[in-house]
């Protein structure tokens, strides 16, 4: 490839311009309390905390805080909830409900869209596109499970296990609730479920949508507040499972609270993948694939492709691809519908990224960041690049959980597999090649929970997530997700 | 030479999630004025039909120069493209203008005839004045794997063609089957020296789409960056509305940046497009959704 | 001031979502104590061949929707039934069925389609295997729909019956050509209307009214048929040896069966659909194979 050819423009000349989504059909409180027992009350802590707008740093609403008392009362309803009727309730008529809270997300997924894009800082576009769909998707797909369960495990008499203690992140706000109620519904379980501190807003509107579907008081309790709360649920001595989405660092904290007493658990903790682009790739799929894989929700993603391994023979043609490609990205007002990376989520996280880049530059390796204008208010950082990274640097090692790409290279397919193991993580991968033999060789011998090939970062209700070794244990999704729900004999 | 092609393979899965990213753009106000001026700018105004008339034609070039006389200081068209036998009377009617004439030609739109005959066709168009040059390669010959006689027919009209006349070689989309035979006709064209490639005639369906568009554009950009040498993209045929033209005019923004954001290297072929562009424009200027009956029909 | 005169509804027959009559032109009339209430079109050869090419064209569009989609189609037609429970009661009042009894026949059909439309997206979770073959490959089991289904629909169950001879022949995938109950016809067209009202795109289903007499034997040895579903309890051998010619699958149920609880099962599902098995070669590491 000559050096000598002019880098392609992509800026300048013909600028999109901004195309905001409409805030004005939001219907939100100043205020929210907890909601227990079918009902928003006041938090008996009378604390209450706000909650940001990480794009501009405005206080959208204030987040009542629960306290041991509060996480008590919760606990105790969905105990009298399941004990008093729920667990016995016909299996098609529980079914009925949950369908009921798959079909009122669709009916408001606008709203909840735009809350969610307020409230986390992702772009309108993914919220819209992906996340509320997908909670959806989920209701209505566990939903019908709830009548089927005997043929999902036949003849080992599934069981609901009881009162379940359901502790979410803030990246994916209302998906990741849809991913813990659901299963947790339809398998007969009653549950407590706590959102992230930053990100309660989708959760508490899903709590109005379960009010309206009329679901039996006490069956959803959802509480609000920050790491003090979870763990108030975690050592809680009336909740029989944990499941628990988040940083493996508290996932580890939380297997050794439980550790001894008969809580079941599944913890979906965090990754780093690695995303493997063979010569004979669809190389431009490849670069969509990547980009995707890396830069989705600000790469605040557990599953995110952040160590791209590229096949030497290629490696020039496709680095300059992926730089012209993220020249076309768009960095800007989440509620941008154009707008392709939006805020970071908040104000720690992105002091964690930043250090990060830091430590990157300092390592020696090579930085490129998209040249675009970052807004004066808010949390943003701009996609990032390092080449000449290796596998000892701490940027291809540890989770950044931002948007910054690791690249290496790799000659042979065993050099590949080697590399992309050589971490304590385990949750996902990706590989892009022509050859399907390839592609299968490759998902047998990587130690990740989900691979992708020739895509990435897709999920959908009927598939299992979950990682291997220190990205956590059990699945989420699918008919395995149903079985962290149940007590099967 | 075979070997030469078809290095980059396309995944049909992976083309249509971007082009379905694409359509999500949003356009407002200022950039999609600009946008709809240019997409007015590259449209190679099109008659092809058995029924051609002289009438027709200079009806045609009438509206290429006075279609945008509503709204001052628009754009006129880039083109307008007929068959040989009308590229006197197009090149008569538009020579006041800044109107490029374009002809079809080889045997348009089968392209089944003999090369002596195909060279013929083009000698006439460019004598008779076309400034451009629309040829279709030959599909059958490419499904028999005979790529060597695809690639030397497309050279043997570039030298007809020369370097005043730009040739556009049409590949026919329709009838190739797969990406993976669009990019490597599309790599084929550009190696044999075609200034553009064009993804259809008109005469076949599905005539040009996005995804196509898209598979061809990246063959272009691949010969960018390893020669530095820029070819020009049209997609003809299917493309009526200007909502969807502006769709194709963010996917090579997106794909090859500004530089392709002229009507030098990127173009429709389109004949009821320029209308609803028009009224776009009105619309965007005026306010009011419009009405077809105040745009004229040619 | 005179009492306004009714509006009285004419039943016609159902295919490729539109509600022609029969192409015959003729009729048979129901009555109620001798009294005539509805005149109900008796199909015609002709008319089943106009809806197997409706089915036929209907059927891979149908096939290749994601799973979640069909199993929202088919959730939205309970939506749509439950909200018209009450013009499905009173017809079959009409019919001589209880206010009691058609109230449940009612229940039972709704809750019916929102059980299969369920099983849409998970019947091959639950059928579908990967086969751990000895050799470097990839192998894996799926269930597929068959195509064009002939059903002839319970002649006692009204609703339910209806509804049990469609939805788990409609949620993998297949389309369907339905003989409705000759004695019960009026529920079948009006859910012909439900139907219409409830995304399923055209030609999936289709429904005839008529007699089984006239109908069996063309629906069974139609060569571009590929199953039958026979919910119905008198059926010639002949039927079964017309199905020979193409050697098109057969299943029979009864009315016991439709109106048992066990009925909602994923076999029904699987009896019309056929698996197919893939392999794939599994690239084996190159530095353990070259000691030949």
């Amino acid at each position: 490839m000559s050096s000598t050819i002019q880098p392609l423009e992509f800026n300048g000349n013909w600028e999109l311009s901004p195309s905001l989504e409409s805030t004005d059909h939001l219907s939100l409180k100043n205020q929210y309390g907890l909601f227990i027992n079918g009902n928003f009350v006041k938090p008996l802590s009378k604390k209450f905390f706000p909650t940001i707008n990480p794009s501009n740093e405005s206080t959208i609403a204030m987040i009542a805080e629960a306290e041991e008392k509060d996480v008590n009362l919760a606990v105790k309803s969905a105990r009298v909830a399941y004990d008093g009727h729920w667990s016995k309730m016909p299996n098609k008529e529980r079914a009925k409900y949950i369908y009921r809270i798959a079909r009122m997300i669709q009916e408001k997924s606008k709203e909840l869209s735009v809350i969610e894009t307020l409230d986390g800082g992702k772009p309108i576009r993914e919220s819209r596109d992906i996340d509320i769909p997908l909670a959806a998707a989920h209701f209505f797909y566990y939903a019908g499970w709830a009548d089927k369960l005997k043929y999902a495990f036949p003849i080992a008499n599934p069981k609901p296990v009881g009162v379940a203690g359901q502790i979410i992140p803030w990246n994916f706000p209302l998906m990741m609730a849809a991913w813990k109620i659901a299963p947790a519904l339809a398998t007969g379980n009653t549950l407590v479920l706590k959102p992230a501190e930053s990100t309660s807003l989708t959760a508490l509107k899903l709590a109005e949508i379960i009010q309206e579907a009329d679901l039996p008081p006490g069956v959803v309790n959802i509480i609000t507040g920050p790491g003090t709360t979870g763990n108030l649920m975690v050592n809680h001595r009336k909740i029989d499972k944990i499941a628990f989405t988040g940083s493996t660092a508290v996932g580890k904290s939380i297997m050794k609270n439980i550790a001894g007493s008969n809580k079941k658990s599944t913890m979906e903790l965090g990754g780093k993948a690695a995303n493997i682009v063979f010569e004979d790739a669809p190389l431009d799929q490849a670069v969509e694939g990547v980009i995707n894989g890396i830069y989705f929700n600000q790469g605040h993603v557990c599953c995110a492709g952040s160590r791209l391994f590229i096949q030497e023979s290629i490696y020039d043609l496709f680095i300059r691809k992926l730089k012209d490609r993220m020249q076309s990205l768009i960095l800007g007002n989440p509620l941008d519908k154009n707008t392709d990376i939006g805020a970071i989520n908040s104000h720690n996280q992105l002091r964690s990224i930043n250090k990060y880049i830091d430590i990157g530059k300092k390592e020696g390796a090579e930085i490129f960041q998209l040249n675009c204008e970052i807004p004066s208010k808010g949390y943003w950082c701009a996609p990032t690049l390092f080449t000449n990274v290796s596998q000892s640097h701490a940027i291809a090692r540890e989770e950044i959980f931002g948007p910054v790409l690791a690249v290496q290279t790799f000659r042979t397919t065993n050099e590949v597999i080697n590399k992309a193991n050589n971490t304590p993580y385990g949750l996902s991968a990706g590989v892009w090649t022509d050859k399907g033999s390839k592609v299968f060789n490759l998902t047998s011998k990587l130690n990740a929970g989900v691979v992708w090939a020739n895509t990435y970062n897709k999920f959908d209700p009927t598939s299992p997530f979950g990682g291997y070794k220190e990205s956590g244990h059990g699945r989420e999704g699918g008919l395995h997700g149903l079985e962290a729900y149940l007590n099967l004999s | 030479m075979i070997k030469e092609f078809n290095n980059i393979k396309v995944d049909k899965v992976g083309i249509e999630d971007r082009i379905n990213r694409i359509t999500k753009r949003s356009l407002k106000r200022e950039s999609k004025l600009k946008g709809l001026e240019m997409i007015l700018s590259m449209i190679d105004l099109t008659t092809l039909e058995g029924m051609d008339t002289v009438k027709k034609v200079e009806q045609l070039c009438y509206k290429a120069t006075h279609l945008h006389n509503q709204f001052p200081n628009l754009p006129s068209v880039a083109a307008v493209c007929v068959y040989p036998n009308m590229v006197r009377i197009a090149s008569n009617s538009l020579k006041e203008s800044d109107v490029l004439v374009a002809s079809v030609a080889t045997a348009f739109p089968s392209g089944n005839a003999t090369l002596q005959i195909k060279i013929n066709d083009t000698k006439e168009a460019i004598e008779n004045g076309a400034n451009e040059v629309d040829m279709v390669i030959s599909r059958g010959k490419f499904h028999s794997g005979e790529y060597n006689y695809v690639f030397d027919e497309i050279a043997a009209i570039k030298d007809v063609c020369g370097e005043n006349s730009r040739l556009k070689v049409i590949l026919e989309t329709g009838e190739l089957g797969d990406y993976d035979h669009i990019r490597m006709a599309s790599e084929i064209a550009i190696n044999a020296g075609a200034d553009f490639i064009k993804t259809s005639t008109g005469k076949i369906s599905p005539a040009a789409t996005l995804p196509i568009t898209l598979v061809m554009l990246e063959a272009i950009k691949d010969h960018y960056y390893s020669t530095g040498k820029m070819v020009g993209m049209k997609p003809a045929g299917g493309i009526s509305n200007a909502k969807l033209a502006l769709q194709y005019l963010i996917l090579v923004k997106e794909t090859l940046g500004n530089l392709w954001l002229d009507k030098h290297w990127f173009r429709f072929g389109a004949s009821s497009l320029a209308n609803d562009v028009l009224m776009q424009i009105a619309k965007q200027k005026t306010g009011f959704y419009q009405s077809n009956n105040y745009f004229s029909k040619d | 001031m005179s009492e306004r005169i009714k509006v009285l509804k004419t039943y016609k027959i159902f295919i490729d979502g539109k509600f022609p009559r029969t192409e015959s032109g003729r009729y048979y009339q129901l009555k109620s104590k001798d009294i005539p209430y509805a005149n109900v079109c008796l199909s015609s050869k002709k008319d089943l061949r106009n809806a197997v090419v409706a089915a036929r064209k209907a059927f891979l569009p149908w096939a290749e929707k994601t799973a979640y989609n069909r199993s929202q189609i088919l959730y939205r037609i309970a939506e749509m039934l439950e909200s018209r429970k009450t013009q499905f009661i009173d017809e079959l009042t009409i019919q001589g069925f209880s206010k009691k009894d058609a109230s449940k026949e009612l229940d039972q059909s709704i809750d019916r389609i929102i059980y299969f439309a369920g099983w849409a997206d998970k019947i091959n979770q639950v059928f579908g295997a990967v086969n751990p073959v000895a050799s470097s490959h990839y192998n894996f089991t799926l269930f597929e729909p068959m195509g064009v289904i002939g059903v002839l629909s319970s002649d006692e169950s009204p609703l339910l019956g209806l509804v049990s001879s469609i939805i788990p022949v409609i949620v993998s995938g297949n389309s369907c050509v339905v003989i409705a109950s000759e004695k019960y016809p009026l529920s079948s067209i009006s859910f012909a209307e439900v139907i219409s009202n409830s995304d399923v795109p055209s030609g999936v289903i289709n429904i005839l009214t008529g007699t089984k007499k006239e109908l069996a034997s063309p629906i069974s040895s139609h060569m571009d048929i590929n199953a039958l579903g026979l919910f119905s309890q008198k059926i010639d051998k002949q039927i079964f040896i017309n199905a020979t010619e193409n050697l098109k699958r057969i299943s029979s149920f009864n009315d016991i069966q439709i109106y048992s609880d066990d009925f909602d099962s994923p076999y029904i599902i699987k009896k019309f659909m056929e698996s197919k098995t893939t392999w794939h070669p599994v690239e084996v590491d190159f530095t353990k194979t070259n000691n030949y």
